[in-house]
């Protein structure tokens, strides 16, 4: 087990590297600059291009660059943004964050629905029960979330019973308490949250449900019934802790989707999150901004994935990694 | 003939054939690819011409009759609007304008994939100064109807021939890794896991902006499937390798081998077609997501650019929460990617049902 976690974790650094070198060469490949469109003001002359150019760094060959953010990058400088003028560290933490809240409210609300309705449709199999989870799962599978997030906006406008995007009140944030800021965030919250859950959830609940169906006709499932135990009783503690294992990895790669799986219902809400930050980013060419990005999301997911392994061999006493 | 067995083809046909959901999506994705095939036919007009009077104007596909008030047969027809004021686009219906739609009509000319061109319509305004929007129109007065269906051949497009260069390409690669093995094998299986590792969307859009902005229309539509086909193939082609690591071990491939069968022609006939179930049936569950990637792009302004019409960049219409409110018809194009994804989905569920040898015909 250790020296799985020490195999894998030794294996994380060169594939950042090779993931920073990737996106390096891309962002250096693309065609102009950050400088681009300022420079094409005719007020500025080329030499003040120039200047500008050496000082932002962009002026050199594609070695000399990616090294020099190389170097500053394994002492975790990731340099200032160009647009912003701010370290992107400080400017990503507040992003990050509500990036966080909001994947991670519906991470807690998609897993937090769809393992007991998927053990409930697959107890009441071809009951209603059952046929209404499965409208939810086939809805939520094949919806686009654009679309999905759209349609919710449309909604929220129409009926006025919650913000149309946005995080926080624009006019009176200043003014409330700590109660009412909570309260506000957690309406600005709802409808976004909605929207990824009822999508995440879909998959889950079908996963849910299939493990649940299996592992229900097993023999021991009959065993435990032939004993007399309460129907119940075994459905949860029975037959619910093995049927849940394959879950446990799937949970892992919602972990590790933290960062890009809200992405488009962020834009679509103009949530203050990583995903309008980023997509402004790249449209820049802000250069340190989509490196630290592309970073830690990769980060993220590698991490993720580790934690998905691992969850697994905690829970599954068979499953040895070596 | 009658009592030879059945191909795997036709076992997975026969299967087919009894889903009914399954059969539904086809007949979903059938009509919606025809009806891109013919889009210039089928649409009333050319993706981008423009009614700029008529700006924002309500879908008409609900006032659509056959009988006038009298109860007299007029054919299908709607009854005439006015603007309500230059500067504001509302309308109000005229009960007393009938506007008949025309079968057969000639309008804007279109072109059959650049084979013939042709300017007939399957139906047409009679009337020019009184455009009828089934789906209404937009910003400048287009037929969401007819972009719809021009958009369609971008949308419907770009996922097929996307799956079908990142499948070929992930069968090939895979197959060589899995075959070969050693130095090609750890170097591939190595640039696969930094390609799945960098989360889906930020590598499309870097890879994107690596193409530079302002790309003419043809052009950002190769972008856009080199793109997805780029991002798509490492998943295959490592599910690939592992099938054909697998496949490799059977004793015909040995035999083959000892045959004197070139490498090359064991990879082609012994190994690649046992894979080839797989391959058609995550071809068809991966398309909706490049019918997807390309709505999101559009969506971030990226994509496809106007005039062009394509599903995700008439929805770019609804960012705005004033059109999304005033004019919701802005949506349409939403409606139809849901029927699409759904379709496939639909499709791909029952290909797998009916490829996995475990099921009964």
């Amino acid at each position: 087990m250790w020296t799985f976690i020490a195999r894998r974790l030794i294996s994380i650094p060169p594939l950042l590297l090779a993931v920073s070198f990737i996106t390096y060469l891309l962002l250096y490949v693309a065609p102009g600059d950050y400088f681009t469109r300022l420079c094409d003001n005719p007020a500025i002359t080329e030499e003040m291009c120039a200047a500008l150019r050496t000082q932002y760094g962009l002026d050199g060959g594609f070695w000399k660059r990616y090294a020099f953010w190389l170097i500053n990058a394994v002492q975790f400088e990731f340099g200032y943004s160009f647009k912003y003028e701010l370290p992107v560290f400080s400017l990503m933490a507040e992003r990050l964050s509500n990036t966080l809240l909001l994947s991670g409210t519906s991470l807690v609300a998609s897993w937090g629905i769809a393992i007991p309705l998927g053990v409930v449709a697959a107890v009441f199999q071809g009951k209603w029960a059952d046929k209404v989870a499965g409208f939810i799962s086939f809805f939520g599978l094949s919806i686009p979330r654009v679309f999905y997030a759209l349609l919710a906006l449309l909604f929220a406008a129409k009926t006025g019973w919650f913000p149309t995007g946005g995080m926080r009140d624009q006019i009176a944030w200043d003014d409330f308490s700590a109660w009412e800021k909570f309260k506000d965030v957690a309406h600005h919250l709802m409808l976004p949250v909605f929207v990824v859950a009822t999508a995440e959830m879909a998959s889950h609940m079908r996963q849910m449900r299939a493990q649940m169906i299996e592992t229900l006709s097993k023999d021991f499932v009959r065993t435990a019934r032939a004993k007399g135990l309460a129907y119940w009783s075994v459905v949860w503690k029975h037959a619910f802790g093995n049927a849940v294992n394959p879950l446990v990895t799937q949970f892992g790669y919602s972990l590790a989707a933290l960062l890009t799986g809200s992405f488009l219902v962020e834009v679509v809400f103009s949530w203050p999150g990583m995903a309008r930050l980023t997509v402004d980013a790249v449209f820049a060419q802000d250069e340190p901004l989509v490196m630290a990005a592309v970073m830690m999301a990769t980060t993220m997911l590698v991490l993720g994935n580790l934690v998905a392994d691992l969850l697994l061999a905690a829970i599954d006493p068979r499953i040895r990694l070596e | 003939m009658a009592d030879a067995p059945a191909s795997p083809g036709q076992l997975i046909w026969l299967k087919l054939k009894r889903n009914r959901t399954a059969m539904f999506g086809l007949a979903v994705l059938v009509v919606l690819y025809v009806s891109s095939i013919f889009a210039g036919y089928l649409a009333p007009a050319h993706y981008a011409t423009q009614n700029r009077e008529v700006s924002w104007h309500p879908p008409q596909l609900d006032d659509l009759h056959l009988f006038d008030g009298d109860g007299t047969f007029r054919g299908p027809f709607v009854y005439g609007t006015k603007r309500v004021h230059p500067a504001i686009a509302e309308y109000e219906i005229e009960s007393d304008v009938i506007v008949e739609l025309d079968f057969f009509t000639r309008g804007d000319t279109w072109s059959f994939f650049g084979l013939f061109e042709s300017d007939l319509h399957l139906f047409g305004w009679s009337d020019p100064k009184r455009p009828v929007f089934l789906f209404g129109s937009d910003l400048y007065g287009r037929d969401i109807l007819s972009r719809v269906l021009y958009g369609s051949q971008i949308s419907l497009s770009v996922g097929i021939i996307g799956i079908l260069i990142s499948m070929s390409l992930g069968m090939f690669l895979g197959g060589v890794a899995g075959y070969f093995g050693g130095r090609i094998d750890f170097v591939l299986m190595r640039f696969i896991e930094v390609i799945l590792s960098i989360p889906g969307l930020y590598l499309i859009l870097t890879l994107r902006q690596a193409f530079g902005q302002d790309l003419p229309s043809t052009q950002s539509y190769f972008m856009i499937i080199i793109v997805l086909a780029f991002v798509g193939w490492a998943a295959n082609a490592r599910v690939v390798r592992g099938m054909v690591l697998s496949i490799k071990e059977n004793d015909y491939v040995t035999a083959a081998e000892a045959l004197g069968v070139s490498r090359f022609n064991i990879i082609r006939n012994h190994i690649l077609p046992n894979t080839w179930s797989f391959a058609i049936v995550t071809a068809t569950l991966y398309v909706p997501y490049y019918i997807l990637s390309e709505v999101a792009l559009s969506f971030l302004g990226v994509g496809i650019q106007e005039p062009e019409a394509s599903w995700g960049n008439m929805l770019k219409d609804a960012q705005n929460i004033r059109n999304l409110t005033d004019y919701p018809w802005v949506l349409v194009p939403g409606f139809f990617i849901f029927l699409a994804t759904m379709a496939y989905n639909y499709l791909g569920d029952g290909l797998r049902d009916a490829a996995d040898p475990r099921s009964k015909v």
